[in-house]
């Protein structure tokens, strides 16, 4: 059996568990409607304003910052499995890899980027 | 030792005999999923079962004692009760993305499940990228979380859900890095060749003072992952109400429960995988006597105690400390777990080649 049918498989299973279990529930829970009943919740009284609000840059600053190193965890995996093949050559030239990576973060680091302000 | 891929086999052995190639392969498809249903239910319950228990102990309580004997059969009661409860529609919700997110959600957990190896043969999916798979199936969990927050038209997920990413994303780094050191160490990303690597030595002993770094910082990188104990402020309930969860009801707000228990049972079991042997027994070099009578312990019963060992340090860890602000959350994976990550990777990259 291949390993990418199996994925499917439990990919299916997933989907499928939750449309069943939506369904029962459907089927068996109780429903019944009022007004007050729809709106958003917030402590009792009715909502002010639209939901959809802004919210700080810094949440970008820091996804942004993620993808950097992200992409930079998914290159060093293939290198990673091989290493010990490479050797002390291998090291030397991820090593420069890395001093730009670290550069990077210092960089972030120095300019308050990490600072939650 | 006995290995489940015994019985693997002689159930293939067995179809085959009967059936035809094709129905064959559908019979094994039908039992895998219903194997990992199955169990993906059972530990749900029994994991809510003992988070109760435990927490209850932590408190001086004893925790739920009326349904069943000791209690055991509060989270059966309670998952029917959650089926009957009423899905309330919100107004202004976005119905679409409202409903795809526990999806999202049931997917990435359960699809990390899958992967994970119980016992020698006892796995759906073995891909030989296998950590990079869980990496990157278990990532999904964030975009649902994301769109259950932005679905809802309500501030209080709205600003959950952005905690929750800010919080998921940063800490999927160290986790990523930590792996990333084994996976330097085994020289293979294939999750049953690194369970068979570790049958002479755990990963932890072999890797010496950067594996064990690595060991620590996954187990505070996962918890946080798990949105538990003092990392819980995308839920902080004194300031969020239930974080990006406030709007789902009934069966809804259930995935987002499983997934989140699962979470933690999958973080421990990959932890348990990569760090602790999986489901070998302990071996030390040279005893042979004590490693005979390690092997009469059989590898499912290696395997759950290690897990549990982990999840126990979790809920440890969640009643021993108070909440963290989120600038100190933030720094405390930016400015230490992620540096000494970095200078860990280059460690144990010395230690192999030299």
């Amino acid at each position: 059996m291949s390993n990418a049918a199996l994925f499917l498989t439990v990919l299916i299973t997933a989907m499928f568990m939750v449309l069943a279990a939506l369904l029962i529930a459907k089927w068996l829970a109780p429903t019944s409607n009022n007004p007050a009943k729809g709106e958003p919740y917030e402590c009792g009284i009715p909502t002010r304003g639209p939901s959809w609000v802004q919210f700080k840059v810094g949440y970008y600053l820091f996804a942004i910052l993620y993808l950097v190193f992200d992409v930079e965890t998914v290159l060093l995996f293939p290198w990673a499995v091989i290493v010990k093949d490479l050797g002390i050559n291998g090291l030397i030239l991820v090593s420069f890899f890395f001093v730009v990576l670290t550069l990077g973060l210092v960089y972030a680091w120095k300019k308050g980027a990490l600072q939650w302000k | 030792m006995f290995q489940f891929s015994v019985v693997n086999q002689w159930i293939d052995e067995f179809l085959r005999t009967y059936l035809s190639e094709g129905w064959t392969l559908l019979v094994e498809f039908v039992l895998v999923a219903l194997l990992v249903l199955t169990a993906y239910a059972v530990l749900a319950l029994l994991l809510i079962y003992i988070e109760r228990k435990i927490c209850a102990f932590f408190q001086c309580r004893i925790g739920p004692n009326r349904v069943g004997p000791f209690g055991i059969l509060q989270s059966v009661a309670d998952m029917i009760k959650i089926l009957l409860k009423e899905i309330i529609r919100i107004n202004k919700v976005d119905p679409f993305l409202f409903r795809l997110a526990c999806f999202l959600v049931i997917i990435a957990s359960l699809c990390t499940f899958g992967a994970l190896p119980f016992d020698g043969g006892l796995h759906a999916i073995d891909f030989n990228i296998g950590v990079f798979y869980l990496l990157a199936v278990s990532s999904l969990g964030v975009v649902g979380i994301l769109l259950a927050g932005w679905s809802s038209n309500n501030k209080y997920t709205m600003i959950g859900a952005m905690r929750s990413g800010a919080q998921l994303i940063s800490y999927e780094l160290s986790c990523g890095l930590s792996l990333l050191s084994i996976v330097i160490l085994s020289g293979t990303m294939q999750l049953s060749q690194i369970v068979e690597q570790q049958s002479d030595l755990w990963f932890i002993f072999k890797g010496h003072v950067p594996a064990f770094i690595a060991f620590v910082i996954y187990l505070i990188a996962g918890h946080a992952e798990t949105n538990r104990g003092p990392f819980d402020l995308p839920e902080a309930e004194s300031e969020l109400t239930a974080g990006y969860h406030t709007e789902y009801s009934g069966i809804q707000f259930g995935f987002f429960y499983l997934a989140e228990y699962l979470n933690m049972f999958i973080i421990a079991a990959i932890a348990a995988t990569m760090f602790l042997g999986g489901w070998m027994p302990l071996h030390i070099p040279g005893w042979d006597r004590i490693n005979e009578i390690m092997d009469y312990i059989p590898p499912v019963i290696w395997f759950f105690g290690k897990t549990f060992f982990c999840v126990f340090m979790a809920l440890w860890v969640r009643w021993a400390f108070p909440r963290l602000r989120i600038d100190q959350l933030l720094a405390l994976e930016w400015k230490i777990l992620l540096p000494i990550g970095l200078i860990n990777i280059l460690l144990m990259t010395l230690l192999v080649i030299l």
